[in-house]
């Protein structure tokens, strides 16, 4: 039952991911879409306790260091009704709080982001206090798959593993594709989950687009170490057009296209 | 310097549970005080500054108050982009701790020598950037900033030497006088100042009086003691162990510009980038300008071309 209520919360973030791109005339589809999936189980009961107790600093932390990707944060949070429909209208406009990219003004943001290679730090950082705070506060950390290029990213691997902090979840999105080309032609990840593994991670790979996998490796008891779901994801899943296509990571919609997409995904 | 402000650390950790220090693997003979009575709250991140202040990022956001530890050049311009992002856009109390201004590892090298830390950190809204003049300043500076609920830079001189008159003071915003003189002002910022004073002792041999001040507070600005200070004398000669762009010299020259004083300013600096011979810290600072006699030098050009123009 709840699985399914996953599904149609990701069907409706694809929705309102396509919605709002048209409407703010903004690219970045691509990247939204192969997520939705994810964020419909993070968002989903049992997922991010993003209200635990009164007190706000005791809610799970959720870093999305894939900033980029932003809009499709959004749609989730609209899709369980954590933001209203008249401020996901304000994305991308003068004076809103919807940036394209994260920024923590917004109440289920906890951290900016959008400059690649920050967030699995501060995630970690988050993780680290938790612990030392005795709290039973988790931390989630999406990633993309390219911002593995970054050297930062692997600092926080070490540490987090070097710290056993098995609170800590990292998510990468491996889409396989970055701004200009397909990671494999830029600077191939291949055996993305081997290579964490190598750092000391509990690494598990699932499809990251079936939400009963994603639930079942996000909550599969723990072992001391920190985990990473190394989720295969299509870019552009869901809009024929648009899937494992490099244009579409920066492209806007035509009304055609449009219509297209809003057929498939509706 | 370092010491000093190390011994306050732990004072203070003593008293608040929220500090933490994190350390990119520096601090041999240093640090370990703190990490062996505070176990929990020490951690060696390794050669890592990014992680570092991407971890104290999320401590602090947490309720600590991290103090991240590193060689000047390493805890500001390695994670830079980390602390713009992390500390300074989201008003946390994360600790930046730079030590070795200026040559102050003298014979280590370029790379370690830290001459453009005070202005970039200084071109972050939020970042209080503070240099002490001497260890007991250090130590009021660490102590009266604890209560910022922001970010914090301290760049922190590895040596012992007290600025005579100085006597611990310390104050956000405000300039300290530690000699009084009416021909001309001296501004000092960080370690360097104990040259800044030998330099007013070679000046009065010549019948020149210096106002010392010390500006360990380059944010939040001085803005009005500067302009109070510069009000009464025809030549201001800033002294600083940093590159001459965007430091203590370019604050005095803004104050002065955008206030419209009718005063003159000499920036005694560093002009050129260093390369090739290095040496001793005196040796390189005499070599760039910024020994106690370059700034009496500059001090005495500066008041025959005023003397000059009037």
């Amino acid at each position: 039952m709840r699985v399914v209520r996953s599904q149609a919360l990701a069907a409706q973030i694809r929705l309102s991911v396509l919605q709002q791109s048209k409407r703010a005339h903004i690219g970045h589809i691509g990247s939204s879409l192969s997520i939705a999936d994810l964020l419909a189980v993070l968002v989903d009961e049992g997922g991010l306790e993003l209200d635990r107790g009164p007190v706000r600093a005791d809610r799970d932390r959720f870093v999305l260091a894939k900033g980029h990707a932003v809009l499709a944060w959004y749609c989730a949070l609209h899709a369980v009704g954590r933001l209203s429909a008249e401020q996901l209208d304000t994305f991308a406009g003068d004076g809103t709080d919807l940036a394209g990219h994260p920024e923590h003004v917004l109440d289920d943001v906890d951290f900016c982001t959008g400059s690649l290679g920050h967030g699995l730090s501060i995630g970690t950082g988050a993780a680290l206090a938790a612990r030392l705070q005795g709290s039973a506060r988790r931390v989630v950390v999406l990633l993309s798959d390219a911002e593995c290029n970054e050297g930062s990213v692997w600092e926080a691997i070490m540490f987090a593993a070097q710290h056993g902090l098995d609170n800590l979840t990292a998510i990468v999105d491996l889409n396989g594709q970055q701004a200009l080309g397909y990671t494999s032609e830029v600077l191939d990840l291949s055996d993305m989950a081997g290579r964490w593994r190598a750092f000391g991670w509990d690494a598990v790979e699932v499809d990251g687009h079936d939400c009963d996998a994603i639930k079942a490796a996000l909550d599969a008891p723990r072992e001391g170490r920190p985990r990473v779901l190394v989720a295969h994801t299509t870019f552009g899943k869901g809009v024929d057009y648009m899937q494992s296509r490099i244009e579409w990571h920066y492209m806007p919609m035509d009304d055609t296209q449009y219509a297209a997409a809003l057929e498939q995904v509706s | 310097m370092r010491n000093a402000f190390l011994d306050e650390l732990l004072a203070l950790a003593a008293e608040d549970p929220s500090v933490m220090l994190l350390t990119g693997d520096l601090g041999f003979m240093v640090l370990e005080p703190f990490a062996e009575r505070f176990p929990e709250r020490f951690y060696n991140v390794g050669v890592a500054e990014q992680n570092m202040v991407g971890l104290a990022t999320g401590l602090a956001e947490a309720g600590f108050r991290p103090f991240v530890y590193s060689i000047a050049t390493f805890a500001t311009l390695r994670p830079y982009e980390f602390i713009r992002n992390g500390p300074a856009l989201h008003d946390l109390p994360v600790r930046v701790v730079g030590v070795g201004g200026g040559f102050d590892y003298a014979h280590n090298g370029v790379t370690h020598h830290a001459l453009e830390d005070l202005a970039v950190m200084r071109a972050q809204p939020r970042m209080a950037v503070i240099a002490p003049a001497d260890p007991g300043q250090a130590r009021s500076a660490i102590r009266t900033a604890h209560a910022l609920p922001g970010p914090v830079y301290f760049r922190i001189g590895k040596g012992p030497s007290a600025v005579p008159g100085l006597d611990d003071r310390f104050d956000l915003g405000r300039l300290e006088i530690v000699r009084e003189g009416g021909d001309v002002a001296l501004i000092a910022t960080g370690a360097i100042a104990s040259e800044t004073i030998e330099a007013a002792r070679l000046l009065a041999r010549h019948g020149i009086e210096a106002t010392v001040a010390i500006c360990a507070s380059l944010a939040p600005a001085p803005l009005d003691d500067i302009a109070a200070l510069l009000e009464r004398v025809p030549v201001a000669v800033t002294h600083e162990a940093a590159y001459v762009n965007g430091g203590l010299g370019s604050l005095v020259s803004e104050v002065v510009a955008e206030q419209g004083l009718p005063v003159r300013v000499t920036r005694c600096a560093v002009r050129e980038m260093p390369s090739g011979a290095t040496g001793s810290a005196g040796w390189l600072q005499e070599r760039y300008g910024i020994s106690a006699k370059a700034v009496a030098g500059a001090v005495e050009a500066a008041l025959d071309q005023a003397a000059t123009r009037a």
